[in-house]
């Protein structure tokens, strides 16, 4: 199985190859792709640094441009897979119909490999794509249990890749306009969900710490409590009395215990999230899973390092993980 | 005229008041109905038959009728009921998902695409068309100027593909493997119990300043803001709209009806006020803004 790793900068692109990521993405500055963050992704000069670097050392790039163009944006969408193309990317990943079809016909030689925001979450599905567009690969959304992925993996037409470790969309990707309804962003307009331009902190004269987003309270936490981004599916809301996370907790997905059996089905890659996280981070995780994968591919008997859970829990969102859909009992 | 449409029932209501809910829709000025369970697989009080002669009933009552399928496709049962729906030549079905569109296209079944679908440009839809895309939805997060710039290329590329614009009720936001009604109840969403049938509205979630932020519906999650876009009728009607959509509500919704009826045969509404279900208005995606407000 190849190993996926997010390139957020161009530090943490060295990051992931020199620490074992067989394939990076990134995106570009702007709102084509699905991580639009103020000063992250790369221009074209430091991509083609990037590209230069990855490949020197083995490892593939991808190029994400995975986010959906309304008519007056559609020339920066296209203008983005053409300098993908120029710039010499192994792959593009993409979820809009349109640019697929525009990218099927004017490079028909660079593969696709259809997003995660693409919502293909069945063989059916994945036959429209691979008949339509002639997708090479596609990323599946977090929300299938392992007994789903094994349904789809059995049909499937395409090289499938899943998303092993960080942060846990809960909601169908490619679906999912929460975002949108509270700010003016979403992940499918702008590549943006509950942007950091909406989010303010206050601390109130009891001293707990409130966290809103478009002055909707998404957090309150008592004095010391540790505290976390404001994405609006992990905040705790009142539904009929009760106050609870009635969406979902802050934690991370964490697949290592899954290893062997996404194997055995064939997953061609998983995926790490996270072009966000900061170049250390990326050479921490890259480093853990990388061990992970090649003891897996070592021989049979492959048990999860107790040092690698550590290190990965370590890494993550309020220190928990989870298995998330994966695990039938989430739901 | 536009048209008026009732889009699926998006709530889980028992057999009986699905029947008497649409029963009464077929006396109601509504053109097109879209029947079926597009959320939760768990969902069965109708079966495929009963789907199937209501789609019949409600076609020999004049509506055209239109088979709606399930928007997050998980399992080989999910798969099953879908081409159970694509079997038929009676019916165009409305795909929510590309599962949908992929066994429709192989039957030959002519489709429109749900407000979930990722209609966001042109291209888009020029290459649905070629497979058999009869009609299309904004998505939800749409707004009019981005629609109006959806049709006028339609137009300008000599395609003839009616847009429909959700209009009325409690905006689908977003779709989940788990069920956060179970979840409430701290039931495994396997054994759920069923609970959505106590709440034929869905279930409030507020903020802890008691702001209505949205409602969870099993394994969906709506706005917990009502939709309303009546007052801007003369302006999708000017743009060319072709259908007007309307999500079913289970008390009020033959007052809902008759006032978007009136409004877009250029009468102004009498009824005032509306007794429906307590929520606040809003229309902000119509505007390019955060959904949840009202202009």
């Amino acid at each position: 199985m190849e190993l996926v790793c997010p390139a957020g900068s161009l530090p943490a692109l060295k990051n992931a190859v020199d620490n074992g990521a067989d394939a990076v993405y990134f995106g570009f500055r702007d709102s084509t792709n699905a991580r639009q963050f103020a000063g992250l992704n790369l221009n074209d000069k430091r991509a083609a640094e990037g590209i230069g670097y990855a490949h020197s050392k083995g490892a593939r790039v991808f190029c994400a441009i995975n986010t959906y163009p309304q008519p007056r944006g559609w020339q920066q969408w296209t203008t983005a897979v053409d300098r993908a193309a120029s710039l010499g990317v192994d792959a593009i990943i993409l979820a809009d119909m349109g640019l697929l079809d525009y990218a099927a016909n004017r490079y028909p030689d660079l593969p696709r490999h259809l997003s995660v925001q693409g919502s293909a979450t069945s063989y059916e599905a994945l036959q429209f794509y691979k008949d339509t567009f002639d997708i090479r690969r596609a990323v599946l959304p977090r929300v299938l249990s392992l007994d789903q992925v094994k349904g789809v993996a059995k049909h499937s037409p395409v090289e499938l890749e899943v998303f092993a470790f960080g942060s846990l969309c809960i909601m169908a990707e490619g679906r999912c306009y929460l975002s949108s309804y509270l700010t003016d962003e979403s992940p499918n307009s702008k590549g943006a969900c509950s942007p950091a331009k909406a989010v303010r902190w206050e601390e109130t004269a009891d001293g707990s710490l409130e966290s809103r987003l478009n002055d909707v309270l998404i957090d309150r936490y008592a004095r010391g409590e540790p505290a976390g981004y404001p994405t609006l599916c992990k905040g705790r809301f009142e539904v009929e009395g009760d106050v609870y996370h009635a969406i979902e907790e802050p934690v991370s997905l964490n697949t290592l215990d899954l290893l062997p059996e996404l194997k055995d089905l064939g997953i061609s890659a998983v995926k790490i999230e996270g072009r966000q996280r900061s170049p250390a981070y990326i050479a921490d995780v890259a480093r853990t899973w990388r061990q992970a994968l090649d003891r897996l591919d070592s021989g049979p008997d492959f048990a999860v390092d107790p040092a690698w859970q550590s290190t990965l829990a370590g890494l993550s969102e309020g220190g928990l993980t989870t298995l998330g859909a994966y695990h039938r009992k989430w739901k | 005229m536009m048209k008026l449409s009732l889009g699926p029932i998006l709530w889980f209501w028992s057999k009986q008041t699905v029947f008497d809910f649409y029963g009464k829709a077929a006396e109601w000025p509504v053109d097109t109905i879209y029947l079926g369970e597009a959320v939760c697989s768990r969902r069965r009080e109708l079966k495929p038959d009963d789907w199937f002669d209501l789609a019949r009933d409600l076609k020999a009552c004049g509506k055209e009728v239109v088979l709606s399928t399930q928007t997050l496709i998980e399992s080989e049962a999910d798969l099953r009921r879908l081409r159970r729906i694509c079997d038929q030549h009676e019916f165009v079905v409305e795909a929510n998902d590309q599962s949908a569109m992929q066994v429709a296209m192989r039957n030959g079944i002519p489709f429109v695409t749900g407000p979930s679908m990722n209609v966001y440009n042109v291209p888009t839809l020029k290459v649905l068309a070629r497979q058999g895309l009869q009609g299309w939805n904004l998505p939800v997060e749409l707004g009019r100027d981005t629609l109006e710039e959806l049709i006028s290329g339609l137009q300008a590329e000599g395609l003839d593909l009616p847009a429909e614009v959700f209009a009325w009720g409690f905006l689908p936001l977003a779709w989940s493997s788990r069920c956060f009604t179970a979840r409430h109840y701290n039931l495994p969403k396997d054994n759920c119990e069923f609970r959505c049938l106590e709440h034929p509205d869905g279930m409030e979630v507020r903020s802890r300043e008691n702001q209505e932020l949205f409602r969870i519906n099993g394994t969906s999650t709506l706005s917990g803001s009502r939709y309303d876009l009546m007052r801007e009728l003369p302006d999708m009607k000017r743009m060319g709209v072709s259908t007007v959509r309307l999500s079913p509500e289970h008390q009020g919704m033959d007052e809902v009806v008759n006032r978007f009826d009136q409004v877009r045969r250029g009468e102004t509404p009498v009824t005032d006020p509306l007794q429906l279900v307590e929520a606040p208005p809003c229309n902000g995606y119509w505007y390019g803004k955060p959904g949840m407000e009202l202009v």
